[in-house]
């Protein structure tokens, strides 16, 4: 069920009114209900696997917490007769057994995420390299993506990893927990919510607050037309563009840069606007997951601003762990011994890259992610290693920092260079994008922007225009709602303001949305993942 | 509280207002092009009843002359015809006339036979959309969706036909309320003459037998004509393609007998009734001309007064006042076709 169908709007209708008219202790209950059915339409067999997920995490957590408990217990009613080494290893037994429990429940769930994502993957390469051989070839095994896995197992072993670490308790009813799990709203394309965040408001009574709802209700419709005005509009001239890579070469790879860019931006973040403005007309507040991320001025700050609940998630459970970890900081001894000032950083860099595979291997079972990770990797790393001739730089040139001038030029650089990196989502295979990207300098005709060629990609100039338009009041909302989002802004002049934004959205988007015959509501880009 | 409530009613009703206004200004006008389109909704304008009905496709909307049979019999009747009539989408406008009124005799043309499942959405649309709301339109609808189709399009026919935001013209803003009358009383007139010449033969069939929802269709509507009293005529009309294979004509002869039904194939009688293909046809036999047609409907007019119950009404004030208007209507249409025709063909 997407959310851009009629089936999500009639299911969302229907909750949406019993779950104000039911007792409030009882809306959490509607919502779990609710979201089983939502999952369920995926297909029934998808049940099982998020079934698996929600009951191992939330049976390994309640053993991690009562046996941190218990050992708690226990050694403070021992504390006096033991030593201060007793009490250490005493700790550090009950430690072992805790972790051997993470260990198990991680490796069940991150297991069934490998086995359905990337088992053909890894057939598909161990038959490349055994036709190199002259080998025989493996079958390909028919797995299907049950929905949202990739999501809903990084949440699930969030929290897992978050009561292991004391950091949250661990959640005491199944159902309650199965919810946080299951939140339909933001199953299929995140964000990865934290426990601690999303269970603040998730299992609370809500009564009806015409304000919340106007609000959650213009956001999601934003969203959607973000989605059915911008991204399933531009979805066209890409397909034909990627479509026919010989033909369309030199600046029209151009265009394709710049256009999956506009077209991923809305597609996602207006996904995502739906997740917040659903959840917040039931009154449950998810976590942001942009913050401007195409005014970033360098690499790593884009990637602070883009899917952020991604990016934390591989910082917190990933990145910090792994560089406290004891191969991480012997390999930090050594370099430091071998290479001096510049080899303490190689453990840190080292940590980096295998972030950003694991990010790129992520996003899809295929060597285009890998490769967009590891290009993302290396560019912040570069820009960390370049960063004391920046500042050289900068100390020749001071009235260049800060200026708008140099801001634009930074936020310029760093749109092109993450959407440069971007098109390897778009090609069918990582040489073919590599020599795509390498006609932009070949045979690139400037021409081609004005000859009318663009008019001849599947959508009119009246198409581009409104795409333009939408693109354009995306820019605008950005530019405007630095500090505030401008439809808060608008709502506290007059609650009126809040409707009449809904009123407008809805207009705009049946008339201009790309849906009905001819069109197919393309699926949300981030489902896949 | 009370506020807000009010605040929700006003935008309900401005969201509603304006989703009224945006569906009228986006439906196609079928005015200046595909006239098709006009024909179904133009019945519900309709003063007076009628003592016969012709449901079929383009073989009754291009070939039978309501006009004529008022002015040299007295018969007042009316064509519910459209593009590519499917039999189920001919069974709902059935039962849904016969909501309004209750003819003396239903004429069907049964060349639509032939098509056992939903075929064309283009179609679908120029057939549905000039319907009622009614549960007529919804079974209609349900019946003839194909694949690609959604039914809360029917509903909210803005969801089908807002990519025409940029083609919306003049013409749609001049009929957002109102429509001009395109036919006479559901006749497309049509005075061009293109001769039949090399009219192909049909190729053979694998099977000749129409799908079992045909004849299931074709069941209720002898048992509706049946239950409200209504003689059903089964016609073929003279048209030389599309093909009516021999095999077909068989079937349809068993089956009017078997119903005690009447069943007349034009085809076989062009020459008693005149009609000469290199005149009476505008498009090499598909359909006849204004001429042909008046020839068939001037043949079909004599057989109506002799076989069935329909009265000559001409001296009925009511019903001559009406359809006075419409022959005035039908003789300036005509007379304006035959002059643009001449234009151009000044031979």
């Amino acid at each position: 069920m997407s959310f851009a169908s009629t089936q999500f709007l009639a299911f969302l209708a229907a909750l949406f009114l019993v779950y104000y008219a039911i007792p409030q202790r009882h809306q959490w209950k509607l919502l779990l209900a609710g979201s089983l059915f939502f999952y369920w339409f995926a297909g029934w067999w998808c049940l099982i696997y998020i079934g698996v997920t929600a009951v191992t995490t939330y049976f390994a957590a309640r053993k991690i917490d009562a046996l941190a408990r218990g050992q708690e217990a226990w050694l403070r009613e021992h504390k006096a007769g033991l030593s201060k080494e007793e009490r250490k290893a005493w700790k550090a037994r009950g430690k072992a057994v805790r972790f051997r429990w993470l260990l198990g429940c991680l490796l069940v769930n991150f297991g069934v995420l490998a086995v359905v994502k990337y088992t053909n993957f890894v057939i598909g390469n161990a038959n490349a390299a055994l036709s190199l051989l002259g080998g025989g070839q493996l079958p390909s095994l028919p797995m299907v993506l049950p929905m949202g896995i990739s999501f809903y197992t990084f949440q699930a072993m969030g929290y897992l990893i978050d009561v292991y670490w004391g950091k949250c308790p661990a959640e005491r009813s199944l159902g309650r927990f199965a919810l946080f799990v299951t939140f339909f709203p933001q199953l299929i394309q995140g964000p990865i919510s934290r426990f601690g965040d999303l269970s603040r408001t998730l299992y609370a009574g809500h009564s009806w607050d015409s304000r919340q709802i106007a609000m959650g209700a213009e956001r999601a419709l934003w969203g959607l037309a973000k989605k059915l005005i911008v991204a399933d509009r531009l979805a066209i001239p890409l397909r034909t563009l990627v479509a026919d890579p010989e033909r369309y070469g030199g600046v029209y790879v151009l265009a394709v840069i710049f256009l999956y860019a506009v077209q991923l931006y809305a597609d996602f973040t207006g996904g995502i606007d739906i997740t917040i403005g659903v959840a917040r007309m039931l009154g449950v507040q998810v976590t942001e997951n942009f913050q401007r991320p195409f005014f970033s001025k360098n690499a790593a700050e884009y990637w602070r601003r883009w899917h952020i609940t991604m990016g934390t998630w591989f910082r917190d459970y990933l990145f910090y762990p792994m560089s406290v970890s004891k191969p991480i900081l012997k390999l930090h001894q050594r370099c430091r011994n071998r290479f001096g000032r510049f080899g303490k950083r190689i453990s840190v860099h080292t940590c980096s890259l295998i972030l950003w595979f694991v990010t790129g291997l992520w996003h899809g079972a295929s060597w285009n992610f890998i490769v967009w990770g590891l290009l993302n990797g290396i560019v912040i790393i570069i820009s960390q290693e370049l960063e004391p001739l920046y500042d050289k730089f900068h100390a020749r040139f001071p009235r260049l920092k800060g200026s708008r001038g140099w801001d634009l030029v930074q936020v310029l650089r760093t749109f092109w260079l993450m959407g440069t990196i971007r098109v390897l989502d778009v090609y069918r295979d990582v040489p073919l994008t590599f020599r795509q990207l390498g006609t932009v300098l070949t045979g690139c005709r400037p021409g081609t922007l004005w000859d009318g060629s663009f008019l001849e990609l599947g959508i009119g100039g009246g198409d581009w225009l409104v795409a333009a338009a939408g693109a354009g009041a995306m820019l605008a909302c950005s530019l405007l709602g630095r500090r505030e989002p401008v439809r808060e802004r608008l709502a506290r002049h007059s609650p009126h303001l809040a409707w009449g934004g809904c009123v407008a959205l809805i207009w705009l988007i049946l008339i201009f949305g790309v849906y009905g015959i001819g069109f197919d509501a393309s699926q949300f880009i981030y489902n896949q993942f | 509280m009370k506020r807000n409530i009010r605040a929700a009613l006003l935008w309900g009703a401005i969201l509603c207002a304006g989703l009224w206004l945006l569906n009228a200004l986006f439906m196609p006008k079928y005015m200046s092009d595909i006239p098709e389109g006009a024909l179904i909704a133009e019945y519900y304008r309709e003063e007076t009843s009628h003592d016969v009905i012709f449901i079929g496709d383009c073989e009754v909307y291009e070939n039978f002359s309501p006009d004529l049979l008022w002015r040299e019999y007295g018969v007042t009747s009316y064509i519910r015809g459209s593009a590519q009539q499917l039999i189920w989408q001919s069974y709902y406008l059935m039962e849904e006339t016969l909501k309004y009124e209750t003819p003396k005799v239903m004429v069907f043309n049964v060349l639509s036979m032939k098509y056992g499942e939903p075929q064309s959405e283009a179609y679908n649309r120029l057939n549905l959309d000039g319907m009622r709301l009614s549960p007529q339109k919804l079974a209609a609808v349900r019946a003839s969706m194909t694949e690609e189709e959604s039914f809360l399009s029917y509903l909210f026919p803005l969801l089908r036909y807002h990519a025409r935001w940029d083609e919306l013209t003049g013409e749609d803003v001049k009929y957002l309320t109102r429509r001009d009358i395109v036919s006479d009383s559901g006749y497309l007139m049509n005075v061009e003459v293109r001769p039949a010449e090399n009219v192909p033969a049909g190729r053979p069939l694998g099977d000749y037998s129409f799908a079992p929802a045909c004849w299931d269709y074709l069941d209720k509507m002898a048992d509706l004509c049946e239950k409200h009293g209504v003689r059903l005529v089964l016609i073929k009309a003279p048209s030389l393609y599309p093909y009516w294979y021999d095999q077909w004509e068989e079937q349809i002869e068993d089956y009017a007998a078997r119903r005690g039904l009447a069943y007349i194939n034009f085809l076989e009688l062009t020459g008693e009734i005149g009609v000469d293909f290199s005149a009476d046809t505008y498009d090499s036999g598909l359909h006849l001309n204004l001429y042909g047609a008046e020839k068939l409907s001037r043949w079909f007019g004599a057989w109506l007064m002799e076989n069935c119950p329909v009265e000559d009404r001409r001296s009925q004030e009511n019903y001559a006042r009406v359809w006075n208007e419409k022959s005035a209507a039908y003789a300036a249409r005509k007379e304006r076709l035959e002059a643009e025709w001449s234009g151009k063909n000044p031979a």
